[in-house]
């Protein structure tokens, strides 16, 4: 079997960043969020800036600030980076997943653009894939996207507190949830998804019950490809 | 800490950047990884499983933490999409449903 190649043009890019307008709300709210408790935390400014957009990984900031003190000791600083490592561990599975669509492009292009990988341009970009699309554009364009729009929703945030009084009572935190769900749809093919999601879900259950926190991402993650991969139709 | 506004700590720049750091490797490192392992059918299928995995995996705790307004507006999600094939309208009824239902009560 031949792979189509993979290409890059600006009209890809545009059509990822398009694909991001769904979750837009999602992403200003929870960055604006962010803002808001940088801010309370007594961080300055510059210091919000600068972890928002170099970190660029909304949950594992929460948590870091979470264990923040003020003055920060090498105790405080290790602990910001541990529980970083330990939110965002599921991004070694998502860059794992990439790898048959990405791996053609070169190395040099590639590997800068993963500092742009996020739950969201990945979903995008897998179910292009999925769909026949060869243009990669779709990951850097919603990766560079999602990335300006982060950048600047911390901003209001900050200086205005969130920009809705209660982001519950909107629905807010439910649309990057219903997202990563509707994408979950078209993925089902038949009998070998329903049990590798099942074992998928009961790991993850059984992890985040006894354990809390976000290890249950990992196991769940890592049980039902295994089950996916010795299943055989 | 200075109150200036554009004022950066020394040692919070040291944390931004081992975080910087710490998540760009998780980023990178499992893409890297699965360019050296030889991609057998069973390694293909094993990373064919993983999205969805990873996405059942994320979802459930948040949809028990959420109770039963989060887990019926995920069900309207995947109804709608499943039915239209749109994301942008199971997302927008998802939403719908989970601030009516909060906004009577539930």
């Amino acid at each position: 079997m031949t792979e189509q190649r993979i290409s890059l043009t600006t009209g890809g890019c545009v059509r990822g960043a398009l694909l991001c307008l769904p979750i837009l709300p999602g992403v200003i709210a929870f960055g604006a969020a962010f803002g808001t408790v940088a801010a309370q935390k007594g961080l300055t400014f510059a210091e919000t800036l600068l972890i928002n957009s170099f970190v660029y990984a909304g949950a594992s900031q929460f948590v870091a600030m979470e264990v923040y003190g003020d003055p920060l000791t090498w105790a405080g600083v290790l602990a910001m980076i541990g529980v970083t490592a330990a939110v965002n561990m599921r991004m070694l599975l998502i860059g794992a997943s990439l790898r048959p669509w990405l791996g053609q492009v070169p190395g040099i292009r590639t590997y800068p653009a993963l500092f742009l990988l996020t739950d969201i341009n990945w979903l995008l970009t897998l179910r292009q894939y999925n769909e026949g699309e060869r243009d990669w554009g779709i990951y850097l364009g919603s990766g560079i996207f999602t990335w300006t729009v982060w950048s600047l929703s911390v901003m209001p945030g900050y200086f205005l507190g969130s920009l809705v009084s209660d982001p519950k009572m909107w629905g807010l935190d439910v649309i990057m949830p219903a997202f990563f769900i509707a994408l979950l749809v078209p993925l089902w093919k038949g009998r070998r998804q329903t049990v590798s999601w099942a074992v998928a879900g009961g790991v993850a259950i059984a992890t985040w019950y006894f354990f809390g926190g976000y290890w249950g991402i990992l196991t769940g993650a890592v049980s039902g490809a295994i089950a996916g991969a010795y299943l055989d139709d | 800490m200075t109150d200036a506004v554009l004022a950066v700590d020394s040692m919070f720049l040291v944390a931004i950047t081992g975080m910087t750091l710490v998540t760009y490797a998780m980023r990178a490192g499992g893409y890297w990884i699965m360019g050296r392992i030889p991609l057998t059918p069973r390694i293909r299928r094993a990373l064919e499983a993983l999205p969805g995995a990873i996405i059942v995996s994320t979802i459930l705790p948040i949809a028990l933490k959420g109770g039963v307004p989060v887990m019926l507006s995920l069900v309207i999600s995947a109804a709608f999409m499943a039915w239209i094939r749109k994301e942008v309208v199971a997302v927008a009824f998802a939403v719908a449903a989970v601030a009516a239902m909060r906004a009577y009560g539930f």
